[in-house]
Formats: structure tokens, sequence, C-alpha cells
């Protein structure tokens, strides 16, 4: 069977399995659905909040830019999964006791105040919007190589089936859906994983593979690796950084902070039967969500050294001369995933020096050795643009896996991209359509009314979202991280207050997360301009790129969330402080005793 | 003298842990791979620099153990101060 026809196969049978289980859970019992909460196991739950929390950005886009940035993108690793540790200790219990279901909901009863509710739908929006335009790229790029088109048309392609995913919207409600997708997406991230640690180590674990020598070879991957990788000029695999060490401080910081401030994560410890699940839940998900995070980095690895192995064949498993003049493969020759890349745009050749062979090197080092090499060697320019996003959808094509093991992970990204893009459109149908519309413009509202608010926000976000992802702000992961930026600048601190300072007054928080927000945002839109719109960037007023000791517009979410701190300790030094009984609230928000089932309707 | 039973003592109690536990999450993730990332490079483990192996993998199993850890411990301390569910 040919390999599209496969594909087909694989990713239609992935689906008839979400829809199967959403009809057969209904079909069940309607108290059981509703009461899901109460039954689900904490292991099951905590799967299930692993689909939801591992986007196209986790599974698409990670390892690819690991793959390139070498050690330095230790920081997506420790700073996606670090958060957990700070959401199961300082957010969750507190958050389940409090007993709401939406963050604008916590921080409007707990500052006492409309408006501050208000600024948090606003932040919320910002980060879920921009965490959407991410997926929206993930998605483009998973559906350009399953259906062989641009990676345009697959956004467009994308767009459609999200939408009509998001307002099926029953699926995303029922965990054991959730389930089955977290099967079909660690299954298809570690299978190829598993293979491919096999081909180059010996080793079937990957997390064991990586620490290992090659395959027949004393020496060890990643070492090797090292050497490779700095002959054609890139930064030494085991310790390039991403800037300066103070940037990947800075950066990995953001995401832990990022991921405890996001909406659609918070949200799933709010529905746990207890705060004594509440905290175990979290570790449970970051259980399921590290199979993923620790195979990441050997996936990493792997494929760049793979890369490096198809493009100049005799280099790593033998020694020869990166730099010999039969080093390189042909252009003619080279392989077929190669050939169905280069339709979705998303690879590119160009043969600068006019031999027909490819040559891959970083011709932007300042090695001189390295330059001289590939000048005496006739090589004009690197020639060959690998698009860091495709990197784990190419994977197992790179490694010449057999055709179920390429289906299996384009099911895969599927079902991450379209899980967390359609949690998030619900987290900001909810915001628009229950936390804003009714709860400050219009309370008296029908319950249809409400319903068309959600889904009218729902369609908008998609072609806003589809729309800045035609020409994103940066890779999948990049973007995504702009988002938990955001988030941390301006949700985080102001929760941690609301639990842990019982005299946090609304003027402090609601003057913390709008200094926040706005900071970064205005530090974020210097370098990817106004609401990411290409042509609006002001680097200039901020006084060029990065000006801010180096950081980067992706780690500023830190710096963001110490603004909001600072801002509102000092604004609640001189405005009142909060009534009585909001202070006994906070008291009895830190005792598990008395935790009832979530109210307020949803 | 007998046990100080208060919210008071409780919520003490409670931060006492959490200080605990972030000290640890900050050692093993911003310490070993972050700030001392060079000097934890001179040693290995297997075929990885050690610096490397904390911030691509160590850390990772570390936090696991973190929050199992906090979420028992939280447990014995609700139960000591009598707040506990149920």
């Amino acid at each position: 069977m040919d390999l599209q026809t496969t594909i087909y196969i694989f990713v239609g049978l992935s689906f008839a399995l979400y829809i199967g289980i959403a009809v057969w859970a209904r079909a069940g019992s309607t108290s059981e659905f509703y009461a899901a909460g109460g039954s689900v196991h904490p292991v099951t739950n905590g799967m299930a909040t692993a689909a939801d929390w591992m986007s196209a950005a986790s599974f698409i886009s990670m390892a690819g830019l690991i793959s390139n940035m070498g050690y330095g993108g230790g920081l997506f690793l420790m700073g996606w999964t670090g958060g957990y540790v700070l959401l199961a200790m300082l957010l969750a219990p507190y958050l389940r006791k409090f007993g709401k279901f939406t963050v604008p909901q916590f921080i409007g009863d707990r500052f006492y105040s409309k408006s501050a509710s208000t600024v948090a739908v606003v932040c919320l929006l910002v980060a879920s919007l921009t965490y959407i335009i991410g997926q929206m790229t993930g998605v483009g790029i998973a559906f350009s190589r399953f259906l062989g088109v641009s990676s345009d048309t697959g956004i467009y392609v994308g767009m459609a089936i999200v939408f009509a995913y998001a307002v099926f919207g029953g699926m995303k409600g029922i965990t054991y859906t959730q389930v089955a997708q977290y099967i079909v997406l660690i299954l298809a991230y570690t299978v190829p994983a598993v293979f491919i640690s096999l081909q180059l180590t010996g080793n079937p674990i990957p997390q064991l593979g990586l620490g290992s020598n090659l395959a027949g070879q004393d020496v060890s991957l990643l070492s090797k690796l090292d050497q490779v990788v700095t002959e054609l000029g890139f930064g030494k695999y085991t310790t390039s950084l991403p800037g300066s060490t103070l940037n990947m401080f800075m950066y990995t910081m953001s995401l832990m902070i990022g991921t405890a401030g996001l909406p659609h994560v918070i949200m799933r410890f709010f529905t746990v039967p207890s705060v004594k699940d509440a905290r175990s839940s979290a570790g449970w998900a970051l259980v399921f969500i590290a199979i993923l995070y620790t195979t990441a980095p050997a996936v990493a690895a792997m494929a760049k050294t793979n890369l490096i192995r198809t493009i100049t064949p005799g280099v790593v498993m033998q020694n020869a001369d990166p730099f010999g003049a039969e080093s390189a493969i042909k252009y003619e020759a080279r392989p077929d995933w190669m050939k169905r890349w280069e339709t979705t745009g998303l690879l590119k050749f160009q043969d600068k020096n006019g031999d027909g062979r490819i040559q891959y090197y970083n011709d932007k080092t300042k090695d001189k050795a390295v330059l001289d090499k590939a000048a005496a060697a006739g090589w004009k320019g690197n020639e060959l643009d690998v698009n860091a996003d495709i990197i784990v959808l190419a994977n197992p094509e790179i490694a010449l896996l057999p055709n179920w093991v390429i289906a299996l992970v384009a099911a895969g990204g599927l079902a991450a991209a379209l899980s967390t893009a359609a949690g998030l459109l619900m987290a900001i149908s909810s915001a628009v359509s229950h936390d804003l519309v009714k709860g400050v413009f219009n309370p008296n509202i029908s319950e249809k009314n409400e319903l068309l608010a959600g889904k009218v926000s729902m369609a908008v976000a998609i072609l806003v979202a589809g729309y800045l992802g035609l020409n994103p702000p940066g890779f999948a992961a990049g973007t995504v991280a702009l988002a938990f930026g955001i988030a941390a600048s301006s949700l985080f601190p102001a929760i941690m207050m609301g639990i842990f300072s019982k005299k946090m007054n609304k003027e402090g928080a609601m003057a913390g997360m709008l200094a926040g927000l706005f900071f970064t945002l205005f530090y974020v839109f210097a370098h990817k301009g106004i609401f990411f719109i290409k042509g609006t960037e002001y680097l200039g007023l901020i006084g060029g790129a990065n000006s801010l000791f180096g950081i980067t517009p992706e780690a500023i979410g830190a710096v963001g969330a110490m603004v909001n701190f600072g801002v509102a300790f000092l604004v609640d030094k001189f405005t009142k402080e909060p009534p009585a009984h909001i202070q006994a609230m906070v008291e009895a928000v830190r005792v598990p005793r008395g935790s009832k089932a979530v109210t307020g309707a949803h | 003298m007998k046990e100080d039973k208060s919210s008071h003592a409780y919520w003490k109690a409670t931060l006492g842990l959490l200080t605990k536990i972030l000290i640890i999450w900050f050692a093993v993730s911003f310490g070993a791979g972050i700030l001392f990332v060079d000097l934890f490079n001179k040693i290995s483990l297997g075929g990885y620099p050690l610096g490397f192996w904390f911030a691509h993998q160590g850390s990772i199993y570390i936090f696991i153990a973190l929050i199992f850890y906090y979420a028992k411990k939280m447990g014995d301390i609700d139960r000591r101060f009598d707040v506990h569910e149920d």
C-alpha cells in the first residue's frame, strides 16, 4: 500500500475512534456524563489533562527547535514541565477549594470587583489568542504534509476542520475521548523514537539511547554530534546557549509561571473531586506529559544526526570528511521524503554553487576555519533550508521507517493540534459569552444568545488566528512561548497574590495585571509587530532588538511578572485594605476542610 | 506543652513545606541546568554531560517526584492539624 493511502487510513481511523467514543460515552448515561469529574480516576484524569495540554507546539514543533538549539532547547523541556510544580503547590488546591469554574470568576470574587474580572478576561483573551496562532501554524504544517499542499492551503483546511471540531463541541468535554487522543499521540511520538534509537545506538529506550554510544562505535552519540555540528559551523550541541544565560533563565521562568497562569490548564483542576485530588492530579498529568518530554530531547538529537547522515552519508558512522568532494549527496539522488516536503514549501534547496550536490552547513558561523574549509571545497553558502517545525513529522521518513509509522505520526500530530486548539477556543468562547457578555454587558441575556455569542467569538478567533498564522510571529513553539509570557505576566501573579496575600486589594491586583500585560505586550509588539501584524514593529523605539539586557521577547514574561508584583504591592500600600469578609474568605480557601462541589453555571 | 493547632500554625507549616520544595525545584532546574551548567558538565553520567542531563532529562524526573512528595506531606499536615476533608 502506498504511503498516502496509509496516512488516510490511519488519520481516518483515529478520527473514527474519537467520534465513536464520544457517541458511546454520551449514550451511556447523561448523569454519568455530567458527574464524570467525580467518578474519573486521577490517573485517567491525568491522561486527559496531558492530551489537553500537549499541543502542536509540544508535539510538532518542540523537538525540531531543540534539534537546532541543542542544550538551549532545554528551556522548553524544563519550562513546560516545571510549571506543574508551581501549579500543584501554589494554585490548584486553593482554586479547587474556592470552587468556581473560570479564572475570571475567581479574580472577580477574590478582588470583589467586576472590573477586576473584566481585566482578567482581557488578559485571558490575549494569551489564548496568541496561543491559537501558534496552534494554527502547527495545524497548517500537519495538513500541508498530510494532503500534499502548500502550508498556506494547509492552514485554510485546518481552520475549517478546527472550527467544525470545536463547534461539535461535546467531544472536548468527554474525558475518554481525550484519553484516546493521548494514547494515539503518545504512541505516535514514542514508536518512531524507539525505532530510531535502536537504529542509532542499539538501545530501544530513547531516554537511555541519548546517553549511549553510537551502534558499533566507541563514541557516544552526543559527543559525535557535538563534533559533527561544530565541523559544519553550528553551535556545539550540548552547550549552545540561546543568547545568554540570563535569557535562558528568564525564558525558562516565563514558561514555568506561564504554565501555572494559563486558563485552560488551570480549569482542569477546578473540576477534580477534592482538594487532595487537585494536589496529586497535577502529578499524574506531569507523569504522562513527561513521557513525551523526556523522549523529545532524544528525538531532537537523533533527528539532527539523521539529517546530517542523509545529506553527507559517511560522516557520522564512518568519520568521512564533510567537506570531501564526494561527501554530500547529489540533489537528483535525494530521498523521497525531501521531495514530499518540498511540495509544502517548508524544505527548500537552492544550488548556489551549481555542483548539483546539497551543501548543508552554517554559513553565518564566526568560525573562520569552517568558512575557509567551505570556500576551499567550492561551497557558496548553505543550500538546504529545513523549517524547524517539520522535523518531528519528517523524522520517521528521514530514518526510512515503515509507512505505518509515518502514518501514525501524521495522526498523532493532528490529534495534538486539534485537541488543544479546540480546548482554547472553548476557553475563549466561555470567557466572552459567560464572563464578559453575561457578566458585564448584558446580565439578562438569554441562554440561546449566550451560546450564539460563544460561537461567534469562536469563529472570530479562528479567522484572526488563521490570518496571523499565515505569517506567524515565529515557529509554532516560539509563538506559543509568547502566549505563556503573556499569561505569566498578567494572570499568574494576580491569582497567586489572591491566595497568598490576605491584604492584597482590588486596586493593587488590577494595576498589577494591567502593568504586567502592557509591559509584556509593549516589548513583544516592538519585535513582532502590533498585534503580530507584519510591518508594524517599532524596534527603534526601544533601542533595537532584545534591548533589555539581551532578553528576547519570548522570555520577557518573567520580567513582566516582576513588574506585575511590584506595581501591585506599591498600589496596595497606598489604597484601602480589602473588606473583612474577603480576608475571611482567603483564610477559608487555605484550608481543605469543607470543600464542596463546584458551583457557578457553566 | 500542647501543639499549636491554630490556622496560623497550619499555614506556617504549609509555607515551610512549600519553601523546602521550591528550593529543590530551583536548584535542579535553574541551578544545575542553567546557572552552574558548565560546572556540572565536567561530570558525566553515562554518555551525558551532567549539566546537559539536568536540563534535558533530570529536572523533569525530579519535578514529578516533588509533586507526589508534596501531595503526601500536605496530606500529613492536613491530618496533624485536623483540617482534612471527609
